[in-house]
This record gives C-alpha cells, structure tokens and sequence, in this order.
C-alpha cells in the first residue's frame, strides 16, 4: 500500500460517521435553509435502507427494468494483445463488468432507480438533477418517466450544445432541460443550479445527485446503490473463476462507479484497487480533472473533499475529454481512500483514452464510453506488470454510443 | 463592547432599526468598489456587510453572482478584500463590517490565520453561508476566541426543534433569511416576517437582522418596522451593473448612483416607527 499516511484498518467500510465523514471528508456544507432537508433525507434514507420491502422493490426494478445483473465478460481478446506488449509469463486475464449494457447505457441509472423510489416513498413529487455529459440525466429522465413524475435537468449550456443528442433523449422522455449560463457554464455550475432550486423549492422537490459527492447522505447513499456493481462482480468472479481478482480499476471523475465497485472489495485485503482519473491534456498542463493527483482538499457543493482550486480558495474549471468526468471535485470517500492509501489513484490523458477507445472497439467489439476508456488506459499498463495467471477486473461503466459523434470530429481533424 | 453591539444599542435607543446595505468587495474593481465602501456610512448605512467573491456562491441569485464574476475578474481575493477593511477603518473606526461568503476562500487561506488577519484588518462579524451550526465549530471557535462575531443564520425552514442549536452560539445579531430560496428572490410576507422575527429575538435575544429579496423604500420601510436591521444586496449590486453599463464604466458615476439609491433606502429605513 502506498499514501501520505498509509495505515492498516479493520475495516474501511465503516463509513461514514454519524456526520457524515470519511475521516476529515464528507460532511453537510449546506446553507441552513438546506440542513433540514438534508437531515429528513438522511433519515428517510436510513429506514428505507433497512426496510426489507424498499429493497426488494429496488431489486426487482434493477432486475426487470435496469436488466440486472451486468454480465461479467473475460477479454479476450485484449487479454492476448497485452500479453503481446508483456514480457514472459506476464500479461493478466482481464474482465470486464459490463454495466454499459444497463438499461440508458451506463451505471448511472443503478442511483436513479435507488433514488426515485426514495423519493415515491418521502411523497415527493418532482425531481431535479444535475448533469454534465448527460448520462445521468438521462438515467434520471427515464426514472422520471417510469414513474411519472415532472423533471427538471440542469445542464451547464456548453454542454447542452456539446451533448445534443442527451439533450433530444432527455427531452423525449419527458423532462425539461434548463440550459444554464451562470458561472463558467459547466457541471459545477449546473449544480450549484439545482441547488438553488432545492433551496428555492424545499417542500415538494427530490434532487437526484449522480455522483458519490454532495451532503450527506448523498454520498453513502449514492454508493450504496452503487454497490450492487460490486457485489454482483464479487460473486460472478467467484464462479468464473473460484477466487477474487487480484486487481479491480475504475474510472473517476466524481467516483460513483468506481465507489460502487470499489466498496466491496475494501476489506479484501488481497485485492488491489486501482482508480484513474481524468489527466485532460496532461497533469503538468493544469488542463485536466484529476482533483486528487493535481487538488486538494476543500469544501464545495456540500462536502469537503479534495478540489481543483487557485490559491484564493476559487474553484478551477476541470477539463477532459470526457463530460462525465470533467468535474473538478471528487466524492469525499474516494479523498479518504486517498488519504489512507487502501486505494491508488492514477490517471489518463485525453489522448490515451482516446486510443482505448479505438483499441476497445477493434479488440472486443464494444465501444466503451469515454469515461471507462480511461480506466482501459492505465489497466493496459497495469495487467502487463502482473502474473499471467492473476486476473484483472475493469469496471465498463458506460457504452461510447454517446461519444461517437465528438470522437468523429476529433479523429477526422487529426 | 464590540462594534455590532455598540451600533445596536444606539439605535435601539434611537429607536429605529439598522439599514444594512451588502457590496460585493472588488466589484466592479478594487478601487471603486473602496470608494463605494467609504462613502456608504455618509450614505446611511449603519451596518456594512462586505461580499467575499466566490466562483460557486450555491446560495446566491443572479445579481450578486453575476457581482462576484466582476469581482473575480478584476482580481479580487480574500487578501484584497480585508485590505479593503483595512483601508475603511483609516477613516471609521465605529461602523461594523461583516464579512459574507463561502467557506472554500476561508479554507484555503486558513482559518486560523484568516480570524487573526481579519480581526486586526478591524472586521467585526463573519456570515459563512455554507456553514450550517453542525459545521461551523472549526471557524467559530477560533473566530470568537479573536473576538469576531460570527453570525448565524435562520430561514423559513429552521423549525421549532433546529432553533435552539441555531441560536445556542450565535453572537452579534442573528440574521433571517426571509424566504427559502436564493439571493434576490421577492422577499417573505411582512406578517410573517414579523412573526418570525419576534421568535427569533425571544429565542437569542440578539437583535434580527432580515434579508434575502428586500429590493424596494417600501419594502425596507415595513421590514424596519419588524426586524432590527435591514439588509439590502441585490438591489444594489444590480444598480451598480445598470450604471456600470450605462456610464460604460465610469467608477464616479457607478459610486454615486449606487449611493443614491442606498441613500433613498435608508431614508426609508429610518423613518421614525409610529408605535
């Protein structure tokens, strides 16, 4: 294990404290017309979570609707071409989890589900969501849909131009899409937007978080509901394979997939986890979303958690290539894993996701996200500096059919 | 006696409320912005609540985001902003200065050397927006132990059972915010703000202040018949970006038509209480 003050637990899933804090992380950071909001939910949270009929229910929408379990896939074929680039008897199996084949695409809609049915139980009666990319609005579009409740987006206005055909979904699906100009335009701002509808309509409005960050509970509850990922994963390598991977990777930008099936695996402590983080133009240019290789630690949209920011406490804007990660904080568990090192963050340039985007594609016959095709870049790596007979799992958290068209533009001015 | 508690308890025996006008600190740049802040007291203010900019200000309209842009644009930052208060207090060493804003800026600076920095800078109260009462003991403690206000805030949805831990290590005065929403918003029912902050008085026994969409003389006139101050931000920062654009940037003109419209407000605000 690696990190500034590495130490050795019982447990790292005891998270988080009654607060809401992964060690110095997490927290409420909200204004105090929020607090109590956050406390109702917190609480609601808790019994629901512990009430067997809630999670049956979310069970039964995850298998019939969301189309879970994801398979897990052993590849094949990009197994072979890393044993091509390694040395003898390295090059380790490499696995995907395929949450891209989840009913929108993406893992996103795991949470959404979780949430929705949080909200029906709480008696709210519209939702609200942030997005970036546009994959969790989306996911929080068709849950609205599903379910028949009014939803209102927010939705940064570059990426509504840069996103049309989320935009055209999430509208097809019933919910309006609120473009917002303020700020620099991008994923935080549409989230200090949707916060201000929160504040703005307290009594009736659910907001659906999508990521592992935010007040508490959202970012326990987030994961939560994204750890159905890991267990599921858990579970089918035991029966591929009769043993847990030696490695798991993920990719990052506010961490809920990875989160989701990192915390399974927490306490295993043969199992090395592994997230990559956005590098954008490279870690040196300052044009990049990797909060925890190039931030530190802070307090924005609720909790403290390390940040992109100037001296002066201002927030800078994140750049990647990817939406879905280009968001200059990270989920406060994912700081603390940090921290006590039980979790190695890396990171991927534009470029090399770019190409694992490519490779992914003519290998497998899947084209990943953009977001995953980080994760791909590093565990490329990775798997040739292990054991030809050890096994490395790679979340695949969301399908490229999204990316196409950006990826076209790029590649054709190339 | 601190500054806050000496200006209250003046016009608790002029009998009138205070009139508590909010700039953004370097809005639209450093030098007007100092103009404005030292010609505000003559302008009526008695309190002054000094903006901190913020990339992210969660809690904020339009107005007094679009102030922080401008102030981030002309490169303010906290140093700058608590030389500002330095400066002010060459010429006023009685009007209260509070400090309003986000956390992140304080963080980044530290807040230990923030609480010493400001209190010799002659700041006087702290409104931490992001700092709910389960939060604020890492700025409040060190912040009181300098001898700095640190201000609590009360909204439409602090019920009865949150109430006492918001009051509990509230100092200075409380302020209330007066309805659930963002900076700029139409500000709550008279009555209802008249209840409110008769409640929150008897629970704290500070004095009340009420914000958060107060944009007329008129509506500051009945709100200065309830509370014990009256802030007004929205209104003003969204005079300064109309003179801004109109004079194509003209800092005297941006100063007085600003203070013009903070010296109408005030008149309103001190005009006498019938009962």
């Amino acid at each position: 294990m690696t990190g500034p003050t590495s130490e050795k637990l019982n447990t790292y899933r005891a998270g988080p404290d009654a607060e809401g804090r992964f060690g110095k992380y997490g927290g409420r950071f909200v204004a105090e017309t929020l607090m109590p909001l956050v406390l109702d939910l917190e609480k609601a949270y808790l019994e629901a979570r512990s009430d067997p009929a809630f999670q049956d229910e979310l069970a039964s929408y995850l298998k019939h609707y969301v189309g879970r379990p994801s398979p897990l896939y052993y590849a094949e074929r990009l197994t072979a071409y890393v044993r091509g680039l390694s040395a003898p008897g390295k090059g380790a199996k490499i696995y995907f989890k395929r949450d891209e084949l989840n009913h929108t695409g993406a893992h996103k809609i795991n949470n959404c589900m979780g949430q929705i049915l949080l909200a029906r139980r709480m008696g709210k009666t519209r939702i609200i969501a942030e997005t970036g990319a546009g994959q969790h609005g989306v996911a929080t579009a068709t849950v609205c849909a599903r379910f028949g409740l009014p939803c209102v987006v927010y939705m940064g206005a570059t990426d509504v131009e840069r996103q049309k055909p989320n935009v055209f979904r999430m509208k097809l699906l019933g919910a309006e899409v609120i473009p917002v100009t303020s700020g620099r335009a991008t994923l935080k701002d549409a989230m200090n937007e949707a916060l201000r509808d929160w504040v703005t309509n307290v009594a009736d409005t659910f907001y659906i978080i999508g990521t592992a960050a935010g007040p508490h509970p959202y970012p326990m509850m987030v994961r939560d509901f994204q750890s159905v990922i890991g267990r599921e994963a858990k579970a089918q390598m035991l029966e591929a394979e009769g043993r847990l991977p030696n490695a798991v990777m993920a990719c990052i930008g506010g961490g809920s997939n990875a989160i989701g099936l990192f915390h399974p695996f927490l306490d295993d402590s043969d199992v090395e986890i592994i997230g990559v983080e956005a590098a954008g133009l490279g870690l040196s240019t300052g044009e990049h979303a990797a909060s925890l290789s190039g931030g530190r630690p802070g307090v924005l949209h609720g909790n403290r958690t390390y940040l992109l920011q100037d001296a002066d406490g201002q927030i800078k804007d994140a750049h990647s290539i990817s939406a879905g990660l280009d968001y200059p904080g990270v989920g406060p568990e994912h700081a603390w894993l940090h921290d006590v090192g039980r979790v190695q963050y890396q990171s991927a340039t534009d470029d090399e996701a770019l190409s694992m985007f490519q490779l992914c594609a003519e290998l497998e016959g899947i084209i990943p996200a953009l977001e995953p095709a980080h994760a791909l870049a590093r565990a490329v790596d990775k798997a040739q500096a292990m054991g030809e007979d050890e096994i490395l799992l790679v979340n695949l958290c969301g399908r490229g059919d999204k990316d196409v068209f950006s990826v076209m533009d790029i590649l054709k001015d190339r | 006696m601190t500054r806050i508690a000496d200006r209250f308890a003046k016009l608790a025996h002029e009998r009138r409320a205070a009139f508590v006008p909010f700039i953004m600190a370097g809005d639209p740049d450093y030098e007007t912005s100092l103009a404005l802040l030292k010609a505000l007291p003559g302008a009526g203010a008695d309190v002054i609540e000094l903006g901190v900019c913020f990339t992210d200000p969660m809690a904020d309209g339009p107005a007094i985001q679009a102030a922080g842009l401008r102030a981030l644009k002309s490169g303010q930052t906290l140093k700058k902003t608590l030389a500002m208060v330095r400066t002010f207090r060459q010429q006023d060493d009685e009007t209260p200065i509070i400090l309003m804003g986000y956390y992140n800026p304080v963080c980044a600076y530290g807040p230990a050397d923030f609480v010493r920095d400001a209190k010799a800078a002659g700041v006087d109260g702290l409104i931490v927006v992001d700092l709910p009462p389960e939060e604020d003991a890492e700025l409040r403690l060190p912040a009181r132990a300098e001898g700095l206000d640190f201000i609590r805030l009360a909204t439409p949805t602090t019920d009865a059972r949150r109430l006492p831990m918001v009051v509990k290590n509230a100092s200075g005065f409380l302020y209330y915010v007066s309805v659930a929403g963002i900076t700029g918003k139409a500000a709550g029912e008279t009555q209802a703000v008249a209840a409110a902050a008769a409640r929150l008085r008897a629970a704290s026994g500070l004095p009340v202040a009420v914000g958060f969409g107060i944009k007329t003389k008129e509506k500051a006139r009945d709100i200065a018949k309830v509370a014990d101050a009256v802030v007004v931000g929205s209104a003003l920062v969204e005079r300064l970006a109309s003179s801004l654009a109109q004079s194509r940037g003209k800092s005297d003109i941006v100063v007085k038509s600003v203070l013009s419209l903070a010296r109408d407000i005030s008149g309103a605000v001190r005009a006498p209480r019938e009962e």
